[in-house]
């Protein structure tokens, strides 16, 4: 019975994971700077790096 | 009612989305992996790619190199400068170096053939911008970049320098002849 | 004591030091603007061939001062009282730390007057780009240091207000979709000065001779992240303002909260991949860095953008569709207030980034069409339809709506601000499409002169090439034009418009807040979540604006055919491998 009225009461409806996400501003911050980072500095500098040595 | 208020629900993200954003979206979506896969399918079945072999280099080191070169393909002189025109065999690596504010050596290519061609800057970013065919690459100090080309059609053709390199950038060019 | 006013005519609530940090901004915004367009001018008329007015030096001088100006100054300041807004006011918040943001606000004005004044005095004439081992005066970049330490903490500032804005509760629900879009845009600006830090101060103590040397191909792996990012935040940023004027001028309500916050969530995700388009053809760099990352991980933000252009334009037609405009595929648009510089001004910039910025931007970033277009002058006809008829049209639209309810000015010359973004869009527009036409026939980006003047080889571009610079030089005069007029009327009423509020003097107009007896120490009403519709969500009945999906469909069109022509063009040069 209680089960029921939770559920039908939309008020205290579970807000779904992606809404949760795209509410928590400094979340999108963190994920916002780790995924350029990784993928476009480390892996850029990485790429620089690793470039031989003419012989 | 407005996009500067609050969403009108709580819980936003289950109003069902309209048929025509869900249309559109699926439509940009493939035509966003159809150009994602048209990069790879051009390395392979295009004949445009730009290799990505390089080497760390020094001026001094890539100069000697290109010294060689000349010492022993050379056909003739150019303009009152002198500089050196480089007939290369077919197949070879070709060494051509950029500097304030001059392509060098000129060169001499077989339509059809391919060649090794080295370049690299001996001081600054340098633009290397061949036409009238268009073909442009930037040029590093310090990294010696690989490409091979095919010239296919014969004429004369400018290197225009096409990354800024300081007050004389405007007069920076290079020749390359294809017979 | 936090103490707010409320707009009479739009029910908008200040924050007193917001709305001066608002003015400030947006003043010192508009001075770059204007230095900026100066520049641009003798810019333009240089390259024009026919006219050709700077000597090479000075030419140099000026394009490096036109791009910093232009494309990090006039554009940073305006997103500082965009976020301000979006963050204090929609918000109905307080401020956090005004001191903070003024110091902030201070930091970019020294930085500004530190690196121009380096490139005036001669010694840094080394393009925005700065490219090392070229080297600059080293208070060029500790200008650009400061001024992005100043815009670092302004981003603070706004992720604070809205920490307050939560703690506080002065709305419900989840924050509207402009300050989400502005939040979007705080989060690539943190990474872009991030970048520019990582970067920048290195090559500032190499310049004062503490560090002897930086990798060039480093230095230009780490500077786009900085480069490029900046221009993608001006994306998020103006995309914010087309919903804000498409929800203030139309009563427009996103098509999907859903939709649009996920297309922004595309955007934080991966816009900022896209530095790589500049290093397409660089030595070294493998293929699966350059194809992952020009493609912003499978054209994801690409997606997200196209998303942009369905939604933004769809909320306008609903809401006009809502009024009694259903006719045909295209009333809503036919009868959209044309005359009113606020939509005039949205609307271009909307098509412009769109078709000529978006399209061409993409096409370019392919990793081997990148070999056909690579530092010609495409690439500043490219980034002229993004950044100026994009962005920049966007502010100017968003300062027409802003001179009423921030500085309670009445705008002065109303005939002529009808006209001003035609003006500007237009002549801007030319500039963009005609250097992007030099651009295929090879005509050079930075180049003081495409006859070659005092070199020996010759060689010569095709006469056309010379035209198509000439009719970009014609364009870029009307461009000028239409941006002073937008000084013009701007400044002017600052200055002479007609006071909506007895206390609006001068100073006024210019970051001090109106006269004390506006403001109430009353905090405002809790800012409610939008009214909801009748029937929610769209039902099943198919397309509700579909002259949207027809321009969508168009849009579509012209990218793909215009992308196998590329390609066309690619296929046709020598091969490489």
């Amino acid at each position: 019975m209680a089960d029921e009225t939770s559920t039908q009461d939309a008020p205290e409806e579970k807000v779904p994971v992606m809404q949760q996400i795209i509410d928590n501003p400094f979340l999108l911050l963190f994920l916002g700077i780790a995924l350029p980072t990784v993928f476009y500095t480390l892996w850029g500098v990485m790429e620089v790096a690793t470039i031989p040595v003419a012989p | 009612m407005t996009s500067f208020m609050p969403p009108a629900q709580r819980i936003w993200w289950k109003v069902p989305v309209g048929r025509q954003e869900i249309v559109w979206i699926l439509i940009a979506l493939v035509w966003c992996l159809i150009m994602f896969f048209m990069m790879p399918y051009w390395h392979v079945y295009g004949k445009q790619n730009i290799s990505n072999e390089a080497y760390q280099t020094t001026p001094a080191k890539y100069q000697a190199k290109v010294q060689a070169m000349i010492d022993k393909y050379k056909v003739r002189e150019e303009t009152a400068q002198k500089i050196p025109v480089v007939a290369p065999p077919a197949g070879s690596d070709v060494y051509l170096l950029a500097r304030l504010w001059q392509w060098y050596p000129m060169l001499e290519l077989e339509k059809d053939k391919s060649y090794r061609l080295h370049i690299s800057s001996m001081d600054w970013n340098h633009g290397f911008s061949l036409q009238p065919v268009n073909i442009n690459m930037q040029i590093v100090p310090g990294y010696e970049m690989v490409v091979t080309v095919t010239p296919d059609k014969s004429g004369e053709y400018t290197i225009v320098c096409n990354e800024y390199c300081g007050i004389m950038h405007h007069t920076m060019l290079g020749k390359i002849w294809v017979k | 004591m936090s103490q707010f006013r409320q707009c009479p005519d739009t029910g908008l609530f200040f924050h007193k030091p917001a709305e001066s940090l608002m003015k400030a901004n947006a003043v010192a915004g508009a001075v770059c603007l204007l230095i900026g367009g100066i520049l641009g001018l003798l810019v333009i008329l240089t390259r024009w061939p026919a006219v050709h007015l700077l000597p090479a030096d000075a030419f140099y001088m000026v394009l490096t001062a036109h791009g910093i100006t232009c494309l990090i100054f006039w554009i940073i300041f305006f997103e500082m009282a965009i976020l301000y807004f979006a963050g204090s006011t929609l918000l109905r918040s307080r401020l956090a730390t005004p001191r903070w943001a003024w110091a902030g606000f201070v930091l970019m004005i020294v930085g500004v007057i530190s690196t121009l004044t380096a490139i005036f005095q001669g010694g840094s004439s080394v393009m925005m780009t700065s490219y090392v081992p070229m080297p600059a005066a080293p208070h060029f970049y500790l200008g650009l240091i400061l001024f992005a330490v100043g815009a670092l903490i302004g981003c603070f500032v706004f992720l604070g207000t809205l920490v307050v804005a939560k703690n506080e509760k002065t709305y419900e629900g989840s924050i509207p979709l402009v300050t989400f879009g502005a939040l979007t845009a705080c989060i690539i600006a943190i990474f872009t000065i991030a970048s520019g830090a990582e970067i920048l101060i290195p090559t500032f103590l190499w310049s004062v001779g503490y560090i002897s040397h930086i990798d060039a191909a480093m230095y230009r792996v780490i500077w786009w992240a900085l480069g490029h990012s900046s221009q993608q935040i001006n994306v998020s940023a103006h995309v914010a303002v087309w919903y804000l004027i498409a929800g203030v001028l139309f009563g427009a309500r996103p098509m999907s909260e859903k939709v649009s916050r996920a297309a922004y969530l595309l955007y934080i995700l991966f816009l900022q991949l896209a530095s790589a388009h500049h290093l397409l053809t660089d030595p070294g760099i493998s293929s699966d860095w350059k194809i992952f990352n020009t493609s912003y991980a499978m054209y994801l933000a690409v997606l997200a953008s196209m998303i942009h252009g369905l939604t933004v334009p769809g909320a306008i037609e609903v809401a006009q569709r809502n009024k009694g405009l259903t006719n045909g595929m295209f009333e809503w648009l036919r009868k959209a207030p044309w005359g009113n510089p606020v939509f005039s001004g949205m609307f271009i910039s909307l098509i412009g980034f769109g078709f000529l910025g978006g399209i061409s931007g993409v096409v370019m970033g392919t990793e081997q069409i990148s070999i056909i277009i690579h530092n010609t002058i495409y690439v500043p006809g490219h980034f002229h339809a993004t950044v100026v008829v994009g962005t920049t049209l966007a502010w100017m639209a968003l300062t027409y709506l802003l001179i009423p309810v921030l500085f309670r000015r009445k705008m002065i010359l109303p005939g002529l601000a009808k006209w001003q973004p035609y003006l500007f869009g237009g002549g801007m527009s030319i500039v963009a499409i005609f250097h992007m036409a030099a651009g295929t026939l090879g005509v050079a980006r930075r180049h003081w002169d495409m006859g070659f003047a005092g070199n020996p080889l010759g060689f010569e571009y095709p006469g056309t090439a010379y035209l198509l610079m000439g009719i970009a030089g014609v364009g870029g005069v009307i461009a000028v034009i239409g941006g002073a007029a937008y000084l013009l009327i701007t400044v002017g009423s600052l200055l002479f418009g007609e006071k909506l509020d007895a206390s609006a003097g001068i100073l006024q107009s210019f970051g001090v807040p109106l006269a004390d007896s506006v403001y109430s120490t009353e905090k405002p009403e809790r800012l409610p979540m939008a009214p909801a519709e009748a029937v929610e969500g769209h039902g099943d009945s198919g397309f509700e604006a579909p002259g949207t999906f027809v321009l969508a469909m168009v849009l579509l069109v012209s990218f793909v055919v215009y992308y196998f022509i590329n390609w066309k063009y690619l296929s046709e040069v020598w091969p490489l491998s």
